[in-house]
């Protein structure tokens, strides 16, 4: 194992479940405002997974207020408290793009079964 | 004069790494040293202070007859690179003694010399950021060209270093205010904030800076 994988391997966190594209997340995220830290919880719809070693990341979609809010977190940031699988998507893709262009009840995602 | 010491490497490559306070910083890896003192240069003999360094121990084959006696003297095999650093005073070095990545500590300011990737000849908008000429109203054939290079029958002539097509890249490009991340003794490995010059396995040079 070369030196740079070995680096990437130690920044790498192994707590993080293993969620995919169509499944509803809680991200516990920790925000620092001064000197105090407080954790704030984004729930949405994961649109997307970028795949990699340090530079993965995922994107949370949610619907705030009539307002379509995204966020991009990376997947292995030291300011992620925890991700909690909430429920479990039955998607065709792996880039929930066109849910940017649904609203109400159109844009709901249909659960696994067996979840 | 300042102190110019510095060590040899090889850059490794790039990766990202998250910081103490969790935002996230490139750094590129450099494989430097271990490097032996091979001569010690000094004012009375030489006219000024300076370390040779070697960097790279290779067979014996690989050198010439006259390298091969100049590197005997220090008695630390045979090395592909040598390398003077200029030097203040020459107090606690000795022929034979090894510089480590330990000359360096992190959150240190160092230059960071190498030679850049070739591009080969390139015209003026890569080379220099011209913006080129139109790419409609009537425009033909020019659209990358450097536009007028110069004016009429006074001067009668382009002035030199006028910026025109021509080879880019593979020169020493050399970048200052480099900061150093980490220093892993144990894989003689330096990690700097941000890019190193040159492609992966490329000879490097990290520099003291004052």
């Amino acid at each position: 194992m070369s030196i740079i994988e070995r680096i990437e391997r130690e920044q790498m966190r192994l707590d993080m479940p293993a969620f995919n594209s169509g499944d509803t997340l809680k991200v516990h995220f920790r925000i620092i405002e001064g000197d105090k830290e407080r954790i704030q919880i984004f729930q949405g719809v994961c649109i997307r997974q970028h795949r990699g070693t340090t530079n993965a990341t995922f994107t949370v979609r949610k619907v705030s207020d009539g307002v379509g809010v995204e966020r991009i977190f990376p997947l292995h940031s030291p300011f992620i408290e925890k991700v909690e699988i909430m429920t479990q998507g039955k998607v065709r893709r792996s880039r929930l793009y066109y849910l940017r262009d649904l609203k109400g009840k159109a844009a709901r995602i249909k659960t696994k079964k067996d979840f | 004069m300042a102190t110019n010491l510095g060590i040899l490497g090889r850059k490794l490559g790039m990766t990202r790494v998250f910081t103490a306070d969790g935002t996230v910083e490139a750094v590129t890896l450099v494989q430097a040293g271990p490097c032996p003192i091979v001569q010690i240069k000094n004012t009375d003999k030489d006219g000024y202070n300076a370390l040779q360094l070697g960097f790279e121990e290779v067979p014996e084959r690989a050198v010439t007859k006259p390298e091969k006696g100049h590197m005997a003297k220090a008695g630390k095999g045979f090395f592909r690179t040598l390398q003077e650093f200029r030097v203040d005073a020459l107090d606690g070095y000795e022929v034979g003694q090894d510089l480590t990545v330990e000359l360096f500590k992190a959150g240190e300011m160092v230059r960071v010399t190498g030679t850049s990737k070739g591009k080969g000849f390139q015209g003026v908008m890569k080379r220099f950021h011209f913006g080129g000429l139109r790419d409609t109203h009537g425009t033909e054939k020019v659209h990358r060209s450097p536009g007028s290079i110069g004016n009429r029958t006074q001067p009668g002539r382009v002035f030199k270093n006028k910026k025109l097509p021509g080879h880019m890249g593979d020169r020493r490009v050399t970048y200052k205010n480099v900061e150093i991340f980490e220093v892993i003794p144990e894989e003689n490995v330096i990690l700097v904030k941000g890019q190193v010059p040159g492609a992966k396995g490329g000879l490097v040079m990290i520099r003291k800076q004052d």
